[in-house]
């Protein structure tokens, strides 16, 4: 599904990632992991294609596609999401609004007809019962005046009405008390599917209690220092980020 | 992103065309003279031919405002055309009679005259330079005894009318440009509601300048009598030409008790090349009297045209339990200068206004909000809401608020908020994560920010007014 190979990117002529190899396959759950500044955030804006950032080498194909060749909204109508660890609020613009232009891009870039408005509320109601939401909260702003919980929950709204094929979750635990933190995953599990993959940035192991990833990264200097299962974040918990930055600084 | 925003940018002021008409013009110039032969050509009766005399001397003694946050160079009157018509065989008015080269520009610019063909059901009366062309559903009108007709023709047909309320709610002294119009108006629209009717379908007026060198100064004068109600439209078009034209209008609406009189703009006037060469002076003087108990009156304008926008829709609230409103959209791109907010004068008691003010600045355009509320001692219980908000796109823009307020009896309550907010690359990158392309993002970004005045419109202009925004603001983030 994504192949990331030697990728090097910065910001304004500061190298952060310094040759990322990856490789997800469909219905795969990766986890990202690593401390401050190690590059995860930029990751996944790389794969999203925030302009700031800026590719210096290395490949991304994304189902068969030369990712980098695209601009973001090709990423998203070709099925890359990204959660924002910060997502931005758009004041005047429903959250139904916005959401079904998406929905409708999408659905344009696939050669579909624009869903009627009604028939996108029967399926807004469906998917608002995945992050235990009621209706109303379709007619708010995007984002405006939402708490740090319910802006995460809404990005797993966003990604459940979506239906990406990779759905890329940049911290999308941080700032969240243990209750939205369950819908929140219970929310990523309920689109857990063979052909969808999962990248989730974290800093912490606490997510991945409630979603388990079939494979762990450290990210560390803006490289992978160490790859494993699952096994791997309980042990990065246990002895800390350290344990392997460290190592590695020794090595180096 | 670079693509499309290039392609963006180089797109046309596509109403920029030159209709080639011949045209009866006065010669450049002001003076007794040119007003007496504007007045002789229209056929005018001694009584406004004095008052526009008494105008002009009152003119000569005063200056430019040099208050507004604009910059211009200084404007010749006197290398100003002040008349320019059309010069046809029928007689204006009449719309079956008008030139095809008339009609066709009007067609070209989305304003089909033919009745016919309108399907919105919205009667138009447009005005090319300095006349009026044409006016439709009038007849289907004055069966309910409304009259819509040229500003010519209530002059001839209504004078009594005209005469009563001319003036009476801006006076010809009242400034430089409403002193200047006063002198040298040719033409405009003319709007009477009797009593208790409900105006039946949207009335508008459709601006055009066409002729070179050419001023436009028209007068608007719209009476809403006792429990009367209108929603009246306006819109206005010209050429790309190098040179800087004067639009200096007035407008004077008249709420008596229980009428309500609706006003919506939507402002597109030539706003210049990227170098700021050309463009529109729009400096304009717009005023409404609540002289009734729970009369109403409210603004709705969206500015996206003009090279300098001079303008303060402004209502008189003299009638008990009268409402003022003014909701607006001003926007600035490439080198434009908007200097526009309203004035809120409580005079009856209970009186209550809100404004609402959206200010966008992009490219060097510089934006400035102004507005007044002023409580007088009498005003008891009279309330105000300001809610001012300036959206800034890139780092060259300017946005500016001006606000004075001015409150003389206790019992009153003035509210103001103010908000500048800047559309950043992460707004627009979080909508293309999304799946919406620049444009679209722009879009959707900037009508969110608008829309608590885009509901106040009628429902056609609403569509019009954001597909222009989204015109005017092309380019605008690179």
């Amino acid at each position: 599904m994504l192949e990331i190979k030697e990728l090097r990117a910065g910001v304004e002529g500061t190298e952060i990632l310094r040759g990322i190899d990856l490789t997800v396959r469909p219905g795969e759950v990766h986890a990202v992991m690593g401390p401050n500044g190690s590059g995860k955030s930029t990751l996944a804006q790389v794969l999203a294609g925030h302009p700031a950032y800026e590719v210096t080498g290395g490949s991304i194909t994304f189902l068969g596609e030369d990712l980098l060749e695209m601009e973001p909204e090709e990423r998203a109508r070709a099925g890359i999401f990204l959660a924002f660890q910060y997502p931005v609020e758009i004041p005047g613009v429903t959250n139904a609004y916005f959401l079904r232009a998406a929905y409708n891009e999408l659905r344009k870039a696939r050669g579909e007809e624009e869903i009627d408005p009604i028939d996108f509320i029967d399926l807004l109601e469906e998917k608002l019962k995945i992050v235990k939401w009621e209706p109303e909260i379709m007619q708010r702003a995007v984002n405006a005046g939402f708490s740090g919980g319910e802006k995460k929950r809404n990005e797993i709204l966003q990604m459940a009405v979506l239906e990406p094929k990779l759905a890329v979750l940049d911290e999308t635990d941080s700032g969240l008390d243990i209750d939205a933190l369950r819908i929140v995953a219970d929310g990523v599990n309920a689109l857990r599917r063979e052909d969808r993959s999962v990248i989730l940035v974290t800093h912490y192991q606490r997510l991945l209690n409630y979603i388990v990833p079939d494979h762990v990264h450290v990210l560390a200097g803006g490289r992978i220092v160490r790859s494993g299962g699952k096994e791997l974040a309980l042990e990065l918990e246990a002895r800390g980020y350290e344990w392997i930055t460290g190592a590695v600084e020794a090595v180096a | 992103m670079t693509g499309s925003v290039e392609q963006l940018v180089n797109r046309e002021y596509k109403w920029g065309f030159v209709t080639d008409i011949d045209a009866d013009s006065v010669p450049p110039g002001l003076n007794e003279d040119v007003i007496r032969l504007i007045s002789a050509k229209k056929e005018e009766p001694e009584w406004l031919l004095e008052w526009r005399l008494k105008a002009y001397r009152s003119w000569l003694s005063m200056t430019e405002p040099q208050w507004p946050n604009v910059t211009h160079a200084p404007i010749d009157y006197q290398s100003i055309v002040y008349y320019s018509a059309p010069r046809t065989q029928a007689p204006l008015g009449s719309l079956d009679e008008v030139d095809p080269k008339l009609l066709e520009t009007y067609t070209k610019l989305g304003i089909p005259l033919n009745e016919q063909k309108i399907l919105s059901g919205v009667a138009v009366d447009a005005i090319f330079d300095s006349v009026s062309v044409g006016t439709s559903y009038k007849k289907a009108l004055a069966e309910q005894g409304i009259i819509f007709c040229s500003f010519s023709e209530a002059v001839k047909e209504h004078p009594d009318l005209v005469r009563q309320y001319l003036g009476s709610v801006v006076p010809t002294s009242d400034n430089f440009f409403s002193a200047l119009n006063s002198a040298v108006f040719t033409d405009g629209s003319f709007v009477y509601i009797p009593k208790g009717v409900r105006c039946p379908m949207d009335l508008s007026t459709y601006f055009r300048i066409n002729a070179q060198n050419t001023g436009q100064f028209e007068r608007t004068l719209i009476i809403a009598d006792e429990g009367a109600t209108v929603s009246y439209l306006e819109g206005c078009t010209a050429p790309k030409r190098d040179e800087n034209q004067l639009h200096a209008a007035v407008v004077e609406l008249v709420a008596l008790e229980n009428a309500t009189i609706k006003y919506s703009t939507v402002q597109n006037w030539y706003a210049g090349d990227d170098e700021g060469r050309g463009g529109i002076y729009n400096f304009v003087t717009k005023r409404g009297k609540c002289a009734g108990r729970r009369s109403k009156i409210s603004w709705t304008q969206v500015e996206t045209g003009s090279a300098i926008t001079w303008k303060y829709p402004s209502v008189l609230l003299l009638g008990d339990d009268s409402v003022g409103e003014f909701y607006s959209v001003a926007v600035t791109n490439g080198r434009q200068q908007a200097d526009t907010g309203t004035k809120m004068i409580h005079s009856g008691r209970n009186t209550r206004s809100t404004i609402i003010s959206k200010g966008i600045s992009a490219g060097q355009g510089n934006n400035s909000y102004r507005g007044l509320v002023k409580v007088l001692p009498k005003a008891e219980g009279a309330r105000n809401y300001t809610q001012c908000d300036s959206m800034l796109i890139g780092n060259r823009c300017g946005a500016h608020t001006f606000p004075y307020i001015d409150v003389q009896n206790r019992t009153a309550s003035v509210e103001h908020e103010a908000s500048t907010s800047k559309i950043g690359e992460d707004q627009i990158f979080y909508c293309k994560q999304r799946g919406l392309d620049t444009e679209n993002a722009i879009s959707v970004i900037v009508n969110g920010f608008c829309k608590e005045v885009f509901k106040e419109l009628p429902m056609e202009f609403a569509v019009e007014a954001q597909k222009l925004l989204g015109i005017s603001l092309e380019g605008s983030v690179g």
